[in-house]
């Protein structure tokens, strides 16, 4: 138990140290190009922008850390929130890790295990993104090719197929009220689509939560 | 020096914040790795683990390369190379890049030549919106992960449903997402139903993988259901939209 400690206190120091200096980074790379250009922003324009932009993502980060971290584990929030696309490529990758290895995210063998496949697939996505980047020229007609483009618009679909019936076939009586609340709502109500579904996510973790809770209370899982 | 979107010198500060990100993914999977070592946790199976990882995440990385080509035309190849690989999504850049390009009177799309002004400001945009993740993690990850730990502590059967709770929800909420163009169905237009019948071709040979497993004796398969099941989902899409769309 003390070794654990020590090791998930490690995993939280460094992972202190690599986001902000990651961030001061981030924040150099605009600097950098102002600097070297001798140029300032154009102050009104990144004042409206922001007014646009910022309120909108800052809240739906809050929401996300809150709703991801305790998915993620340690080790795999620091990596995911510094290399992005969460929902769509870390969470799922993450999750059929832990069910491949039948361990628990907040045992320690979890952190492991999330933080290996994390990594593994951030690693992995970067590559192949500085390949598509060194093969733009040749790679841009073959992507963008009117036949491919249906396969790409549907990742999502494909991929929530395969991980929902590995979830909820295992867990059906805590998944049945959640889906049919979120099928309904995301039939009926024209607002919620791509762009939103963000924030309905921790709506369906919260009434997930809730559900089970009650369930549990009486005894029916 | 003249500016220009895809200026060689953009290409290298965009190629060092993604080595330090790089490097991050490395380290982390480094010192996990020996963690697992030295708890004598079974490597073979830690090694099917980042196998199976790392070929899920090939179609959707190609997806995010798409990104990047679409995002080029406007911001150059650096900036959307950079955005895309540290923190940022397609939807996020874009919705980012259109503001910041309308606060200063341009139109997202049809920006032929950016200024460095103009190209600072909306990188500027884009990093201020995004970053609280990256220190709001830091600030509370460890209360956040050390009170769920408790709770699971206090009362171990709630706590694996609470996990299992979690998980659900959030597949439910992009199941229900799905579904979102569904209505249209009601008007005569079938390519509402296209994200569904995707979905249920993913969810069939997810099955089928299970049976091969249970009934074949192929345990081998389940390293690579999910990966089957993305790309065999994907591909479905093109007969299905040609049908439907």
């Amino acid at each position: 138990m003390g070794s654990e400690r020590t090791y998930m206190d490690s995993v939280h120091r460094d992972g202190r140290v690599w986001n902000l200096s990651i961030m001061a980074l981030l924040f150099l790379f605009p600097a950098a190009v102002a600097v070297i250009y001798g140029v300032l922003p154009d102050w009104n324009g990144l004042l409206m922008g922001l007014i646009a932009t910022a309120p909108m993502y800052w809240a739906v980060a809050v929401v996300e850390t809150f709703t991801y971290v305790p998915m993620l584990g340690a080790g795999g929030s620091y990596l995911s929130f510094v290399t992005g696309n969460i929902s769509n490529l870390k969470l799922p990758v993450a999750l059929n890790a832990l069910d491949q290895a039948d361990v628990k995210v907040n045992s320690e063998e979890g952190e492991i295990v999330s933080t290996v496949s994390i990594a593994v697939s951030s690693i992995v996505t970067t590559f192949i993104i500085i390949l598509g980047v060194l093969l733009i020229t040749p790679l841009t007609p073959v992507l963008n090719a009117p036949v491919l483009e249906p396969a790409f618009a549907q990742i999502l679909p494909a991929l929530f197929g395969g991980l929902g019936v590995v979830f909820i076939s295992k867990n059906w009586k805590i998944a049945v009220a959640p889906v049919i609340l979120m099928l309904a709502l995301f039939i009926a109500v024209p607002a919620l689509n791509a762009g939103t579904v963000g924030i309905m996510v921790p709506v369906g973790v919260l009434f997930t939560l809730g559900v089970s809770r009650v369930l549990y209370k009486k005894g029916l899982l | 020096m003249e500016f220009s979107v895809n200026s060689p010198v953009l290409f290298v500060l965009a190629g060092i914040v993604i080595l330090a990100v790089l490097a991050q993914s490395a380290y982390f999977l480094a010192k996990a790795w020996r963690r697992a070592k030295a708890i004598g946790m079974d490597m073979d199976k830690l090694r099917r683990i980042a196998r199976t990882a790392a070929i899920f995440t090939i179609a959707p990385a190609v997806a995010i390369v798409i990104s990047v080509i679409t995002l080029a035309k406007d911001l150059g190849v650096p900036l959307p190379w950079l955005r895309l690989s540290v923190v940022g999504s397609m939807s996020y850049e874009t919705i980012a890049a259109t503001n910041a390009e309308s606060a200063m009177g341009l139109t997202f799309g049809q920006v032929s030549a950016l200024t460095a002004r103009q190209y600072v400001t909306i990188v500027c945009v884009m990093t201020l919106s995004i970053m609280v993740g990256i220190w709001l993690v830091p600030l509370i990850g460890k209360k956040l992960q050390n009170g769920l730990i408790t709770l699971e502590n206090r009362d171990k059967k709630w706590g694996d449903i609470l996990s299992a709770s979690m998980f659900i929800g959030m597949i439910s909420a992009f199941l229900g997402y799905v579904f979102c163009d569904f209505s249209t169905v009601f008007t005569g237009d079938m390519s509402g139903l296209i994200p569904p019948m995707v979905m249920a071709v993913s969810a069939l040979v997810m099955c089928l993988c299970g049976l091969a497993v249970k009934k074949l004796k192929w345990p081998w398969i389940s390293d690579y259901a999910l990966p089957i099941s993305l790309v065999t989902g994907m591909a479905s899409a093109i007969p299905i939209t040609a049908l439907l769309g």
